[in-house]
């Protein structure tokens, strides 16, 4: 089962090892634990510092999406066509 | 009256657009459901987004923040920020894909092709149904109650339940999925537009500006707690980052996939949406911790931003932001009455032989039936039952569908998996379901205060169930993660155990390498998204 191969056809093992590593990373800063008990700084004089942490960290998210998509498009799916005639297994009755 | 003026004036405009969706649709079930997988990349990022938005959005993450404080925002908001767009990227294009290929319109189409299965596929559609049928039900609630609320108790509850059950109904009846997509652009710039509009108004409004609140918050030792996560555990908070692979997992999020015109569409989504739940979330937040000050003691929070907009804004303004809050309400649940129309359109009427007797068009004639059937059922449900039970079963659906996404992992991405794997995970959700469902009835008498700690439930199995405030624990983690955790064990061990699809099925969704390798049109595609036949083979 691999999921970083189905990323893009032919992406490096090296490139698919520190991307995943860069999506733990992300997803290990949500659990912010420094800042579980602090109200202070006020970031702009008004935000609470954990409130603050975690906005920037929505803009970290978006970040990542935006790296994922820019060097781990699949973009094999972009090719992706219907087949002819189609497999419309779905309506197909049952057994 | 003029907030209802402005809302009704709001309907009536969702309820044109619809019927203008009508003219354009056509009498068969992939236009019907799907706008014939045509849904360009900016409305399919709004549209995807209002699928995933409910009035818990705006309403209840503020009385939650009124509540529990700033806490809130990490554990429900930026968690889902990252977890969803990620889900979208590696689960939701490769659905999109498979549809594209295979004709799928919804995830039990695909599980009995990947599977060779019918009986497995039929307990998962069964599971679906009754994990998002609730979730339908609240929705209609939610839509009620608001109504009720902007108009200062002029509508009454049953009404608002009807008026929103019929513009739904409408909606979906005429305009399938392309006037619920087209709807869903009208509601989700409105709704995107609420937090920021509400939290300038609230602000003006203020002497003092929003310091001098904060601050006073942050000095009183009996609410500094709001400002901080000190009464939120830490395994409670870390739990909650499983509760979005919910959403990939939801029907209508799914087939919300399948409707793309291309895998494109999806790129502008996954980086907008974190943001985009940011600017929901955030506002909604915050205005609910200065509510503590502003508000003090609502015995029913969930109408902190009503309450503020009613003291703090023009009456006007308050109409059109409550029709902001009426879009996030009807946003999801227009997609949800389309989801389960197109489940048992699709995966039960023509599956077992409706549509070979009755074709397209008698499919598309009883998908339209079984909208305005399901949503009259769920308006009278709503009407007679108490909303805690359906507010309790739509927490238990998150944690459900979390628990069922290794099966679309599996099914994706690792050719090994056998249908009785999916069935064995299917089965393990099914029963933790009903295990957490007993055990949290059983421990309400039991339930601590807020603030107060966690208390044991069965004594002699120690600390393995606690019951908090609103919650079962598991050792101090939420349901959600020895769910997700056994019905990854499960569909790996028993598929592991039983026998694999046959080779052909195998072959259709990973095609081996010396296959693909040979073939220049096919050689740029994955394994489990290249076709069997070259791509480019002129049909004959």
């Amino acid at each position: 089962m691999t999921l970083a191969s189905n990323l893009e056809p032919g992406m490096k093992a090296g490139k698919v090892f520190l991307l995943s590593l860069l999506i733990l990373a992300v997803y290990l800063l949500h659990q912010d634990f420094w800042n579980w008990k602090k109200t202070e700084p006020l970031v702009l004089g008004f935000l609470p510092i954990g409130l603050a942490y975690h906005a920037g960290y929505s803009v970290l998210a978006a970040l990542l999406m935006a790296v994922l998509v820019k060097v781990a498009w699949p973009k094999h799916l972009e090719e992706s066509h219907p087949e002819q005639p189609r497999h419309r297994t779905d309506d197909s009755q049952g057994h | 009256m003029i907030p209802v003026i402005v809302v009704s004036i709001y309907l009536v405009i969702i309820a044109i657009i619809g019927s203008v969706a009508f003219r354009k649709t056509q009498a068969n079930t992939e236009d019907f459901f799907l706008a014939n997988r045509t849904v360009g990349s900016m409305v399919f990022f709004l549209s995807l987004f209002a699928t995933n938005m409910t009035a818990f959005a705006i309403l209840g993450s503020s009385g939650q923040a009124y509540r529990q404080g700033i806490g809130i925002y990490g554990l429900m908001a930026s968690s889902s920020g990252l977890v969803i767009p990620l889900t979208i990227f590696f689960i939701g294009t490769r659905l999109w894909s498979l549809g594209k290929r295979f004709g799928h319109q919804t995830q039990v189409a695909f599980f009995r092709d990947r599977w060779e299965c019918c009986t497995i596929g039929t307990v998962i559609f069964s599971l679906s149904v009754i994990m998002l049928v609730p979730y339908m039900i609240i929705s209609i609630m939610g839509g009620g109650r608001v109504l009720t609320d902007i108009s200062g108790g002029r509508v009454a509850y049953s009404l608002g339940c009807a008026i929103v059950a019929m513009v739904v109904t409408s909606n979906v009846f005429f305009g399938g999925m392309r006037g619920t997509v087209w709807v869903n652009i009208f509601q989700t710039v409105l709704f995107l537009l609420f937090g920021a509009v509400a939290v300038a108004v609230i602000s003006h409004a203020l002497p003092g500006g929003f310091g001098d609140y904060i601050r006073k918050i942050a000095s009183n030792p009996k609410t500094s707690y709001l400002l901080t996560r000190e009464r939120m555990p830490e395994r409670y908070f870390w739990s909650y980052t499983l509760i979005p692979l919910s959403s990939i997992m939801f029907p209508h999020m799914a087939i919300m996939c399948f409707a793309a015109r291309k895998v494109t569409a999806f790129k502008r989504t996954v980086v907008l949406y974190p943001l985009a739940i940011m600017a929901i979330w955030l506002p909604c937040i915050f205005l609910g911790v200065l509510g503590t000050q502003l508000e003090p003691g609502l015995k029913n929070p969930d109408g902190i931003l009503l309450h503020l907009l009613t003291d703090h804004a023009p009456v006007w303004l308050a109409g059109i932001l409550g029709a902001g809050i009426i879009s996030a309400v009807m946003g999801s649940d227009t997609h949800q009455v389309l989801a389960i129309s197109t489940m048992f359109t699709k995966d039960v009427f023509a599956y077992y032989g409706g549509k070979e007797k009755y074709g397209e068009r008698g499919s598309v004639l009883f998908a339209r039936g079984f909208i305005i059937v399901v949503t009259m059922i769920a308006y009278l449900i709503a009407l007679v039952t108490p909303e805690s039970i359906f507010e309790l079963a739509v927490r238990f659906a998150f944690s459900g569908f979390a628990a069922m996404s290794p099966v679309m992992i599996a099914a994706l991405f690792w050719k090994r998996s056998t249908k009785h794997g999916a069935l064995a995970s299917t089965l393990w959700v099914a029963a933790w379901l009903a295990l957490t469902w007993y055990v949290q009835r059983a421990s309400d008498g039991i339930a601590p205060k807020p603030g107060q700690p966690p208390v044991v439930v069965f004594s002699a199995l120690g600390h393995f169930f606690e019951r908090s405030t609103a919650n079962v624990t598991v050792y101090g983690f939420l349901p959600v993660v020895p769910m997700v955790l056994g019905s990854a064990a499960l569909m790996v061990l028993v598929s592991l155990m039983t026998p694999a699809p046959s080779r052909a099925t195998i072959e259709k969704y990973f095609p081996s390498r010396s296959d693909s390798e040979g073939s220049r049109e096919n050689s740029h595609l994955a394994p489990g998204t290249r076709t069997a036949a070259p791509l480019h083979q002129p049909s004959s």
